[in-house]
């Protein structure tokens, strides 16, 4: 454990947990300020001797930082194995990468699951709503007690995306390149519709209590999975559903009754019953919410090519998917108009799958040759080896 | 031979190099895997950009370091904020597009100057081999048969010029590419150019918009009409 103005590490040499004294409390975009802030983080590889190779990954709504390295609750490897890793295109031999837990996760940093210092009860629906914004400014605190002044890159695919155009708004000149996978500058109405659905399931669960579940010993964990249930449909197309499920049953025959008949309810509820167990229900609330305030566009007087002024000089790789219906290409089109009426150095390619959303997660090689061109082209421009 | 040398050994490549001001700030419409591009940064200094249709060849340029746009020349040109290039290049292209009239007015928004190169369906072989076999002629700017060829709007040099006068656009030069040899200067109006030139290199303007000599300081009076990019 180190102490340094303010801060307290407690850090192994692949991250840890920092904790921000009272001085240094986080301002939140709700005008509130969130005080004795806690990030949870993980890093691979070695800062290089003139600190230029920091690659900071923005995981996704229920992604966390252990991008790299098996989760603690579920044991499962790493969320991101074909893009992290030795030998790829963020490659702990070459890159210094941090990832942390989102504020308002359940991971170890900072949310509604933590304990309100007021109180000394968690926190649930009195932690104040926040923002992508507000995650974004949470790692630039991470970022700077970690002595990083500029990254080298910030990637991320959906909600982890929207974090990295966040970054290009707020903190340009900390940024030498930036990769936003598929994601979009704001939320659809179809995307918070997709979203209210999950908070009322979690919210009608009558365990949930109000949101304060944890207080009274016990987990809204039907309405938590119904969540994620219906969020998982978001996440594939239709063409990847039926390839993998079809009309297949479970059995031989059906049940003539309500129990899992097709392969495809008994795969969601599967999906939902292992959510439960590493997610919490009121981050769920948090941070379905935080997506649906963002607007990036709206932030900057209506222009999202405004929001990228400042940007110019980062070079910017964005990639969609054909078939990703949740993030669409239109979306990810809009940012590179907005980036190019900015004069951003903006790339940009649509990737050919029927796996949908989540095809930024798989083994898609046209996406990893794209990232790691890129990636490798810029590390020269950066001068790394 | 490398792509690089390839592309240094490419006759058109040459003169649009030659036309091309150092420094400038450049769209290559249909770049491929981005050799003009990374050939017009390294001789000349320029600030690229590209719009290419296919993943792989974005991919590519991807890994050359330069930033390019998936996208078609017919669709996503509308997506390039006013006067935000110096030039718009569309090598081979325009008898390709959809809407030649409208791509070509496009460039000529993008940019101040657009450089065109397009196949000449007047070039004598081209007319003797129509003449001699009736048959859509096939020759070596124009290698693909009428059933798989790209060209869906194919012109003589004589009807480019004239659509050119159409659109009250600007021919500042011309060059004719014949046989692999290098680019001549031509008067690309006289009728003996529309017999003998293969390929044709054109540097267009729009007069009074054209005017400008130096490059401008920056990419500020490029940044967007609130009507344009606001959502």
């Amino acid at each position: 454990m180190s102490r340094v103005a303010g801060v307290t590490h407690m850090v192994g040499t692949d991250g840890g947990l920092i904790r921000f004294g009272p001085d240094r409390s986080l301002r939140l975009d709700s005008g509130a300020h969130l005080a004795g802030l806690e990030i949870a983080y993980r890093t691979y590889g070695q800062l290089n001797a003139d600190r230029s190779n920091a690659v900071l990954i923005c995981h996704a709504l229920t992604g966390d930082q252990h991008v790299a390295s098996p989760h603690p609750v579920t044991g499962k490897p790493g969320w991101w194995p074909r893009v992290v890793g030795p030998g790829k295109a963020i490659d702990p031999d070459r890159h210094f990468i941090v990832c942390s837990n989102v504020v308002g996760g359940c991971m170890g940093s900072t949310g509604p699951s933590s304990t309100d210092p007021l109180t000394g009860q968690p926190y649930g629906l009195a932690f104040p709503v926040i923002t992508i914004a507000d995650m974004v400014r949470a790692q630039a605190m991470l970022i700077d007690a970690l002595g990083i002044d500029t990254l080298f890159a910030v990637v991320g695919g959906s909600m982890g995306g929207m974090q990295v155009l966040q970054w290009a708004a707020d903190y340009p000149e900390r940024l030498f390149s930036a990769v936003c996978i598929a994601a979009a500058a704001r939320h659809s109405a179809q995307n918070i519709a997709f979203h209210e659905v999950g908070r009322q399931a979690i919210m009608a669960d009558p365990d949930w209590r109000g949101g304060d579940y944890a207080q009274l010993g016990v987990r809204p964990e039907k309405g938590l999975a119904v969540a994620r249930m219906s969020a998982h449909i978001t996440y594939l197309s239709e063409a990847a559903l039926q390839r993998k499920f079809g009309r297949e049953l479970q059995r031989d025959g059906l049940s003539w009754g309500f129990d899992a008949d097709f392969q495809v309810e008994s795969y969601l509820r599967h999906q939902g019953a292992a959510f439960v167990d590493r997610f919490d229900a009121n981050s769920y609330l948090y941070i379905t919410r935080a997506m649906d305030n963002f607007d990036l566009a709206a932030a900057h007087g209506g222009s999202l090519a405004r929001a990228f002024t400042r940007a110019r000089d980062v070079r910017f790789c964005v990639l969609s998917f054909t078939s990703d219906w949740l993030y669409p290409t239109s979306e990810s089109r809009s940012i590179v108009r907005a980036l190019n009426a900015a004069a951003a150095r903006a790339s940009f390619v649509e990737i050919e799958s029927d796996k949908g959303h989540d095809a930024f997660l798989l083994d898609e090689p046209v996406m990893i040759g794209a990232l790691t061109g890129f990636l490798d082209a810029a590390g020269q421009a950066r001068g790394l080896t | 031979m490398n792509a690089f040398e390839a592309a240094q050994a490419r006759e058109d490549f040459h003169e649009i190099l030659r036309l091309v001001r150092p420094g400038a700030r450049v769209l290559d419409i249909g770049c491929g895997e981005g050799a003009l591009l990374e050939l017009l940064a390294r001789e000349k200094g320029i600030d690229g950009r590209g719009l290419e249709i296919s993943p792989l060849g974005v991919s590519a340029c991807l890994s050359r370091g330069l930033a390019v746009v998936q996208g078609d020349a017919d669709r996503d040109l509308a997506d390039f904020p006013t006067r935000a290039f110096d030039y718009a290049i569309l090598s081979q292209t325009l008898q390709a597009v959809r809407e030649p009239r409208v791509v070509l007015n496009e460039l000529l928004r993008i940019a101040d100057r657009a450089i065109v190169s397009l196949p000449n369906f007047g070039y004598w072989k081209v007319r003797l081999s129509l003449l001699a076999t009736g048959r859509m002629p096939m020759t070596g700017s124009l290698p693909e048969p009428w059933y798989s060829t790209p060209n869906i709007h194919l012109c003589t040099l004589r009807d480019f010029t004239e659509l050119c006068a159409d659109l009250g656009v600007r021919v500042e030069a011309s060059s004719a590419l014949s046989d692999g040899k290098p680019a001549r200067p031509m008067e690309s109006a006289r009728w003996i150019e529309n017999w003998r030139a293969e390929q044709a290199i054109f540097l267009l303007s729009r007069p009074g918009s054209g005017e400008r000599t130096a490059p401008p300081a920056s990419y500020d009076r490029a940044a967007p009409k609130d009507d344009l990019f606001a959502r």
